[in-house]
């Protein structure tokens, strides 16, 4: 009751029971960009790139998802691994047609690559897909509302959202410390030149990491739909930005820094919003701002290791 | 070193973020080059709207009226006339290009458009310095033709539009406190908030009538937040102008936290996305607007409502569709009074336009060049838009 009373007295007229709503609110948004910040550090840990074309690989996801079950009335359970597996394949190719042809070029080179097909995706999305946004297909049983008690009412995906992100950060985990494949990207991580020496494809590596990164903006994109039922060809700009700064805040390059900077943005955004409503349109301002503090004071993020400084 | 480059990385990403709104887009259409002599034998008129971003979809309903009335009126004065597109693509710095590029480049006799208030006042400074006439179809914030001789309207405008909804919730809705969620970038959704803000507060006589105004950005699509300080302040009715996507995220969001008191908004909702998107959630949501295909006010009513349904498989057309049909008529007409396509001419007779005859109605200019209309409330019921009541101005 005491954190009751200084929630009501401190912030006009918050009750405890608002602030869990807040509280909820900002996890079901905070596991939505974790789930797409992994995607963004995964690939960042292999290939020390960051991949800006995530955010709208990410889009095309909702895309395909929309097609596959409006389109082609395919159901759920068979239109969504249809779309992970498209996504993925996009995904590769994307990272042989822009980033494969500058595999010795300096890294900023491939920094602005990653713009370029970034922008080629939103354009080509708006030429094939129109500019007007388009309802996502929410299956049914993802729909729906439950009431805890008090009346603190929660969409059911804010359980599944949190659960789907655990099982992939687990898959992901286990995929990258204790598989041969994990083994490859690890050592492809470290050094290129050494590890074509041990023998390892290192075009296939880097080609698998991006399929799954980009399996795993699909599975973030599937998600997003469902939570926000509205798709564009821009959708996945702000999105991106805010994951990758999630991703940055954790650490970037750590798969479970990139979990933890989502839900601090995720829950962040939130508060800002809930205590300081004056303050509203300010809230991707909020990210930016974050960003920056974080980049000042410790670059490596919060879980991020202090690397050796290469050159 | 590396903080640097990180640093780098940031501000680069930051351009990019900025840069993004300005990514070309495919433009519309681009065939006039070399024609830049007037004199010549068509007159070309302007199509300003987004086809493109956020409002593209109450763009395209504009462009299909404006299309369908050029189809059934192609010529004026012996000459025929040619919509020349320009896709402001739902952004202002865009739209001011894409203005600019209309009066120089393509030397346009008159301009339609644009759907959003604040788009269509991005074009404003420009047609008023190349004096090319502009008359929107659906913008209602009265700061697109204020101190702009060369701006027009055919539709009403927002004090006329908050009055309406705010008499619609204090009579029929029986509403004593309201809440109010606005897009705060959209300047149309601003002003319709002020304008219901002050007119529900003298309705009620209750200085305190107003529980809560949330905010949000155009893009967003996250509203739990606003939604959930709105709940604790029980509001009888939440009034949310602002841009049909955003707002049918909105009422699912707030059906989805437990808000189960009526929603209303204004005329940017008559969309058919809007229902797509909000599904169930948006059933019973009410708002204002232009025009219902249930009332048919003039002949011209019947002629555009006859060659719509014609070439759209019996489909009734949207309020702003009408408008549309309503501003290319009107611009033919006054091209047509003053005999020449000298803009400076065709604006001033424009400016005299009294008891045209619209599709959407009767059209009487005032004296700040907006048309005085009656308003229509439509209700969302069974997934469609339902004609309710209409509102005579005073």
């Amino acid at each position: 009751m005491t954190l009751d009373w200084l929630l009501q007295h401190l912030f006009n007229g918050m009750t405890l029971n608002m602030f869990l709503q807040h509280l909820l609110n900002g996890i079901s948004l905070g596991s939505l960009y974790a789930l797409i910040a992994i995607g963004y550090t995964m690939v960042y840990g292999i290939l020390r790139l960051i991949n800006f074309a995530h955010g709208d690989i990410f889009m095309t996801a909702t895309y395909f998802a929309f097609f596959g079950v409006v389109t082609f009335g395919m159901p759920w359970y068979v239109a969504f691994p249809i779309v992970l597996v498209m996504t993925g394949l996009l995904g590769m190719l994307v990272e042989a047609a822009a980033y494969r042809p500058l595999r010795d070029a300096p890294k900023i080179s491939i920094l602005i690559s990653s713009i370029g097909a970034s922008f080629l995706l939103e354009n080509l999305a708006t030429v094939i897909f129109g500019g007007v946004p388009r309802p996502f297909p929410t299956p049914e049983i993802f729909t729906g509302v439950v009431t805890l008690g008090n009346g603190l009412m929660v969409q059911k995906l804010i359980f599944y959202i949190p659960a789907v992100t655990l099982v992939f950060l687990v898959a992901l985990l286990y995929l990258i410390n204790k598989t041969k494949t994990g083994m490859a990207m690890r050592a492809v991580s470290k050094d290129h030149e050494t590890a074509k020496v041990m023998g390892i494809n290192v075009n296939r590596t880097i080609s698998l990491t991006f399929g799954i990164g980009s399996m795993l903006a699909a599975v973030g994109g599937i998600m997003w739909g469902m939570k926000y039922p509205q798709i564009a060809p821009l959708m996945g700009v702000i999105p991106g930005l805010k994951c990758f700064i999630a991703a940055v805040i954790g650490g970037i390059g750590d798969i479970k820094g990139a979990v933890l900077g989502g839900f601090i943005l995720g829950i962040g955004e939130i508060m800002l919003v809930a205590f300081l409503p004056n303050l509203t349109g300010y809230r991707d301002a909020f990210a930016f701002v974050l960003l920056i503090v974080i980049l000042l004071c410790k670059p490596t993020g919060i879980v991020g290791e202090k690397i050796a400084e290469k050159v | 070193m590396k903080k640097i480059a990180i640093l780098l990385v940031a501000i680069m990403l930051l351009t990019s973020f900025a840069f993004t709104g300005c990514s070309s887009k495919p433009a519309a259409s681009d065939n006039s080059a070399g024609t830049t002599q007037s004199g010549s034998d068509v007159i070309k008129i302007g199509v300003f709207e987004p086809m493109t971003g956020a409002n593209a979809a109450g763009g395209q309903l504009e462009v299909d009226g404006i299309k369908l009335a050029n189809k059934l009126y192609p010529e004026v004065l012996g000459k025929k006339v040619e919509l020349v597109m320009a896709d402001n693509k739902s952004d202002k710095v865009e739209a001011a290009t894409a203005a600019a590029r209309l009066v120089e480049k393509d030397k346009v006799t008159a301009i339609i458009g644009s759907w959003g208030s604040s788009l269509s006042m991005a074009a404003g400074d420009i047609v008023k310095q190349a004096k090319v006439p502009a008359v929107g179809a659906s913008c209602t914030n009265p700061l697109v033709t204020q101190g702009n001789e060369y701006y027009f309207r055919v539709c009403f405008i927002d004090p006329f539009q908050g009055t309406v909804m705010a008499n619609y919730a204090f009579d029929k809705l029986k509403a004593k406190k309201a809440a109010i969620i606005q897009e705060v970038s959209n300047d149309y959704a601003v002003g319709l908030a002020n304008y219901f803000t002050e007119n529900f507060k003298k309705l009620t006589g209750d200085q305190n009538a107003i529980v809560a105004v949330s905010n949000y950005n155009t893009g967003d699509q996250d509203f739990s937040a606003q939604l959930t300080n709105i709940k604790s302040k029980n509001p009888d009715v939440i009034f949310a102008p602002g841009n049909f996507t955003e707002s049918a995220l909105v009422i699912s969001q707030a059906r989805k936290l437990g808000i189960t008191c009526p929603i209303i908004g204004g005329d940017t909702w008559e969309v058919q996305q809007f229902l797509d998107i909000g599904k169930d959630a948006v059933e019973g949501a009410a708002f204002s607007t232009f025009f219902a295909t249930e009332k048919p006010i003039t002949k011209e009513s019947e002629k555009f409502l006859k060659a719509y349904r014609d070439e759209n498989g019996g489909k009734d057309p949207a309020a702003v569709t009408a408008l549309g049909y309503d501003a290319y008529i009107l611009i033919l007409d006054a091209i047509k009074r003053a005999g020449t396509t000298d803009t400076v001419k065709v604006r001033d007779e424009l400016a005299k336009t009294k008891d045209f005859e619209g599709a959407a109605g009767v059209i009487t200019l005032d004296e700040n060049r907006n048309a005085v209309k009656s308003a229509v409330i439509k209700q969302v019921k069974g997934g469609k838009f339902v004609y309710l009541d209409t509102i005579q101005p005073k």
